[in-house]
Formats: C-alpha cells, sequence, structure tokens
C-alpha cells in the first residue's frame, strides 16, 4: 500500500515539485538545487527506500552543489519521520500536531453529541415502532443521511449568521467560523461553546441520522428475541426489561461501529473544517492538495490508513468482548 | 423445456415490482428522480445559454424567468443546475458501471476458485478498503487536475467517473464472492457441472444471477454516493472544473457572497439533496421488494 501511494505521487505529471513553480517563474539551476536539497535527483526505488527507512545511513548532498558532504538526518516514515512539507520547511510531524488537537477537539464533541441524540432516538422509535414519532424520525434520518455537509454547512451559516440576530445586540447570532473570536484573550468557555454550535451541528446531523436508525435496528432485532420475552414473563418492570436485557445488547453493535468511526477523529470533517475555518486536518490537508505538498498529504493517508486497520482490529476485539458468544480462533 | 424458467423469472421481475410500488418512499424517489432525469435531458430547450454571461441581469433574485435566479455573470442558474444535473447523473451511472465491471469479475473469480486467487484478491480489496478514501480521491484528482491527455482532460466526466469507480468497486467485489462462496458447492452447480457446463457458464448462467438483487441494490446506492462524491471533489475544486457546471461547483461559485444572494447557495443543493434523498429512498424500496421474507429491518450492513 505505501508503494501504491508513493507511486501514485511521484509517477505525477510534473512531479513532486511542480506545486513549487506554478505562481512564479523558478530560475532552472535552483529547481536543480532543491532537488538535489530534497534527494528528488536520485532513482525512484532509492527515493521510496529513504522515504521508508531514512537517509541518515548515506552521504547526501546538503547545500545542492553537487558534492555528497555530510550524512542525511531523515529516519524514515518507519521510524516515524516523514520529512519536511515543502511549503513551510517544517517537519511534517510538526505541521500535523499542530492541527491534530484541533481536530480531535472539534470531532470528539461531534461524535458525543451525535451518540448523546442517537441513542434515546433510537430508543423511543424502537420500543414505539410506526407510531408517529418513530415515522417522523425515521423520515427525518433519511434526510439526514441525504443532506451533503457542504451544503448543510452553508444554510446553517445562512440562517443563524446571515439571518438571525441576537434580539440584544443586533449582532449576528452565531459566529460563521473559527475556533474563538478573533479578540478574545485566554480561554473563555462561553466563547469556545458558541463557535463549536454550528460546525458540530453541521458535522452531527449525519451521525445522529446514521447511529439512531443503526441503534433503532438493532434494538428491533433484539425486542423480538426470547429472552426479552422469558423476561417479561417472569414479571420484570416494562422499564428493566428495556434498559438491563434489550439496551445492553442492542448497544454492542453500535460500539463496534463507533470503533469503526474512530479514523474520522484523526481526518476530521474535512467539509465542516473549511466552511467553518477551523484550523484542523482536514483543512491541513486540503491545503496540502491545493500546494501539492507530498510530504504532507501522503503522511496524512499513510497514517489515516494505519488507523482505518487498528480501528478495525479494535472493533474486532470490543466486539469479541461485550458479546462472550464470539470468540476467534 | 425453456418455458417454466421464463415464467419463473417474469414473476419474480413482477413480483418485485408489485412490492416495491408499495413502498411509499419508493415512489417518491422514482417520481423525482424521474422528473430530474427528464429535466436534465431536455436542458438545452432552456432558452438561456448555461456559460455565456449576461451582465445586464447579474445576481437576480429567483422570478419567473429565472426559477432560480442568476449568478454573478448573470447566468441564468435553473439552466446550469440542469446542465449540471447532467453531469452528476453521467458521474453517478459511469461510477455504477466502472464499479461493477471490476467488482463483480474479481469477486466472482475469488468466490468461485478459492484458494490462492481468493486470498490475492481479497487482500488487494482490503488495501482499497483501508484507505481514506475520499482523502485519496482528492489527492488522485487534485493529480489529475493538471493532466491533458485526449479524453481526460482537466477532470472532465470521465476522468472523474474513473477515480470514484476505481474506489467503489470494492462493495461489489465482496458481495458477489459471499454468493459465490455460499453457492458454488450446491447441487445445481455440481448438476450443471456434471452436464459439462464449463466454469463460465455455471458463473455467469447459474451463480450470478443468484446476487442480482442485492447487486441492484448496491448498485443504486452507489449511484447516490458517487454524486455525492462528485460534488464534494467539485466543492473543493478539484472536481469537475468551471464553466462547466456541476451541482458541487456552482455551490462552491456560491460560498464567496452567498450571504447576500442565498439563492445561489440554496439551490444547487437542494438539487444535491434531492436526488441523494430519492436515490436512496429506491434503494430502500428496492431492498424490501428483493426480499419478500424480510420481516425486521436488516441489521447495519454497509
Amino acid at each position: 500500500m505505501s508503494i501504491l501511494l508513493f507511486a501514485l505521487v511521484n509517477l505525477a505529471p510534473g512531479g513532486p515539485l511542480s506545486g513549487q513553480g506554478q505562481s512564479r517563474h523558478i530560475d532552472p539551476t535552483k529547481v536543480e538545487l532543491l532537488k538535489r536539497q530534497f534527494g528528488l535527483d536520485k532513482p525512484l526505488p532509492t527515493q521510496y527506500l529513504i522515504w521508508l527507512i531514512g537517509n541518515d545511513w548515506m552521504q547526501i548532498d546538503k547545500n545542492g552543489d553537487g558534492i555528497l558532504d555530510s550524512y542525511g538526518a531523515r529516519q524514515g516514515i518507519l521510524r516515524g519521520d516523514f520529512g519536511f512539507s515543502f511549503r513551510s520547511r517544517q517537519p511534517v510531524l510538526t505541521e500535523i500536531g499542530q492541527r491534530l488537537p484541533n481536530t480531535i477537539y472539534l470531532t470528539v464533541v461531534t461524535m458525543l453529541v451525535a451518540v448523546l441524540i442517537a441513542i434515546p432516538i433510537g430508543i423511543i422509535s424502537a420500543i414505539r415502532q410506526y407510531s408517529t414519532f418513530d415515522i417522523t424520525v425515521t423520515t427525518f434520518s433519511f434526510a439526514g443521511q441525504a443532506i451533503p455537509e457542504f451544503w448543510l454547512g452553508l444554510i446553517l451559516i445562512l440562517v443563524f449568521y446571515a439571518w438571525l440576530k441576537n434580539p440584544f445586540t443586533g449582532e449576528p447570532l452565531l459566529p460563521p467560523g473559527g475556533m474563538t473570536s478573533v479578540n478574545s484573550v485566554g480561554f473563555d468557555l462561553g466563547d469556545r461553546i458558541i463557535h463549536l454550535i454550528l460546525p458540530v451541528l453541521t458535522g452531527a446531523l449525519g451521525w445522529v441520522a446514521w447511529y439512531s436508525r443503526f441503534l433503532r435496528s438493532s434494538m428491533l432485532d433484539v425486542i423480538h428475541q426470547d429472552y426479552i420475552r422469558t423476561a417479561r414473563a417472569k414479571g420484570l418492570p416494562n422499564w428493566k426489561v428495556l434498559y438491563k436485557h434489550a439496551l445492553r445488547n442492542a448497544l454492542v453493535p453500535l460500539v463496534t461501529l463507533l470503533a469503526l468511526d474512530l479514523p474520522y477523529i484523526f481526518g476530521g470533517a474535512i467539509f465542516v473544517e473549511i466552511l467553518f475555518s477551523w484550523p484542523g486536518m482536514g483543512r491541513l490537508y486540503y491545503q496540502a492538495a491545493l500546494d501539492r505538498d507530498y510530504p504532507i498529504l501522503l503522511a496524512v493517508l499513510i497514517i489515516g490508513a494505519s488507523f482505518i486497520i487498528l480501528s478495525n482490529l479494535l472493533a474486532d476485539i470490543v466486539y469479541a468482548y461485550l458479546d462472550p458468544r464470539i470468540r476467534f480462533e | 423445456m425453456n418455458q417454466p424458467t421464463n415464467i419463473q423469472s417474469t414473476s419474480i421481475g413482477a413480483g418485485v415490482w408489485k412490492r416495491f410500488r408499495k413502498h411509499p418512499g419508493a415512489i417518491f424517489g422514482f417520481v423525482i428522480i424521474s422528473i430530474l432525469i427528464i429535466l436534465t435531458v431536455f436542458a438545452p430547450l432552456s432558452p438561456y445559454d448555461p456559460e455565456a454571461s449576461e451582465i445586464s441581469v447579474r445576481y437576480h433574485p429567483p422570478s419567473w424567468s429565472h426559477p432560480m435566479g442568476t449568478d454573478a455573470l448573470g447566468r441564468d442558474l435553473f439552466t446550469r443546475a440542469l446542465y449540471g444535473g447532467r453531469i452528476s447523473l453521467t458521474v453517478g451511472l459511469l461510477v455504477v458501471i466502472i464499479s461493477v465491471t471490476i467488482g463483480i469479475p474479481t469477486g466472482a473469480l475469488a468466490g468461485y476458485y478459492g484458494g490462492k486467487l481468493d486470498g490475492i484478491l481479497m487482500r488487494i480489496t482490503d488495501a482499497f478498503l483501508s484507505l481514506p478514501s475520499f482523502l485519496v480521491l482528492i489527492l488522485l484528482s487534485a493529480i489529475l487536475r493538471e493532466v491533458e491527455i485526449p479524453l481526460f482532460e482537466r477532470n472532465n466526466v470521465l476522468t472523474i467517473s474513473l477515480v470514484i469507480g476505481v474506489f467503489a468497486w470494492t462493495t461489489f467485489a465482496r458481495l458477489v464472492r459471499a454468493t459465490f462462496l455460499t453457492l458454488r458447492e450446491t447441487d445445481f452447480v455440481a448438476a450443471s457441472r456434471a452436464l459439462g457446463g464449463s466454469d463460465l457458464r455455471i458463473m455467469i448462467n447459474h451463480i450470478l444471477p443468484n446476487s442480482i438483487g442485492p447487486i441492484i441494490v448496491e448498485a443504486t446506492l452507489e449511484f447516490g454516493y458517487a454524486i455525492i462524491e462528485e460534488s464534494g471533489l467539485s466543492f473543493l475544486g478539484f472536481g469537475i472544473q468551471p464553466p462547466t457546471p456541476s451541482w458541487g461547483n456552482l455551490l462552491s461559485n456560491a460560498q464567496e457572497h452567498f450571504t447576500k444572494y442565498p439563492w445561489l447557495a440554496i439551490f444547487p443543493g437542494l438539487m444535491i439533496f434531492l436526488s441523494i434523498i430519492s436515490i436512496n429512498y429506491i434503494g430502500d424500496g428496492l431492498r424490501d421488494a428483493f426480499d419478500p421474507y424480510k420481516v425486521l429491518e436488516k441489521v447495519g450492513e454497509f
């Protein structure tokens, strides 16, 4: 997989440096110099090897004058060194480190909100199947899954920023973006929350729809099992049957699903971050794609892919742990 | 000798249609999508040119002559949205064709022959599944945006469909493989083999028809995903390139001044929303229709 991604980037027309010379004219000798400095003059398999295991074991041409003068400093992605961003010349991991906390902050809140809304909805619409509530919610969740995030975000900004005004100050009801107000000093919880509302709403709607539908069907599945009838038959009160016997089992698949969705916390919601100018991973990736900043793109993809594999593993483990019927050979 | 099978197959089709008709959501979706398709097919009948600007009517709000208003260059948004619909629906269709063409043979070979071949093909499938696909789509289309190969210039419909399709076939492969795995040991397959049926004949004539239901359902849903992904890419500027309109890049263009000219943002998104919800309803209806014994809702398979 890493070969696939690396090949993709390097075989791209124009090569990895093409993003750098688009806007202005660059002296060809400068390009040569840059190429030598970044090690781009070497054959591709060598470049791949350097990218993978680093170049601190070989002589490189540090100042680009064509003479090998010192040992390299790169350690390769296998040792956690993803190189330097072409654009900012900062280590890729530093860049990611600056953005990751913001993304985790936003996505964790989003997921929490989504789960907290989805669970009651899912339960109620399952135990009152085909009631007005159930039908309304099912319709809404169908709609919720069909709304593209980037449109929902625009509409929310339109309503809560452009149209609705704060009745006391006459200012827009909610800010259209950013993590905090520009002029805010220190940590202001209220300000933080105000800036979270719209991005979280935008991001959470799809998850709410998806999780509540999921919980509804797994709850329906459980309710019709024999042991629920047994619990009822032995005279347990209804709520006890529902919460102690039904819900616990219905949540198992949901928890597994949550584990599968963990990579989202790393990658972030690219549309939400762009719409609400949230300085997170999604925007970092978007900007890097615009600039063709390959070290960053590759790093995000590789780390993202590892997250997906890990979360699949985690989901299996969690599932086996929560459901004793499942045993892996 | 063929007579009974013919009667059988028509009655399955009729049964599916009968159950499909009883699903109110599916009918809603079917009607909306039909209207959309008809409108986009007849888009050239519009009195306005989708790409020529008309500065005298810039930023006109929706009215009788411009049902969705006009944009910064005075182009009729309704006309542009219809042309955008052509693009989006074509991309959806192409992606389904591409992903089915890759996915079905892969799944069939893996499931039918099993063993090493299955191992290799499924590792490839896993590799694709473990990639954060939308991020890879962004990377690919960002690279291809500057390509000038004939047929694939600057992210046209074909390029975008290929890029999306290459990452969409895995669902089909897994689906088809599952059917082949369960059916390859059955008696009717053994019977066909005893009669001298070739592997290819068994695969195409005897096993594949059994998974046609799930394939159609999945294809419907894929059609919707493809439209969302295409508009997402175009919204970010990596998809269909202006001045060719697509729902995504119409929204993206609207972004700058949409608080002043809200119709620019509302209508293209509404088109995406309506088509996706219709497609999802159709998929839901088809799933129920193909599964007559279904009592409870199927638990989240994706």
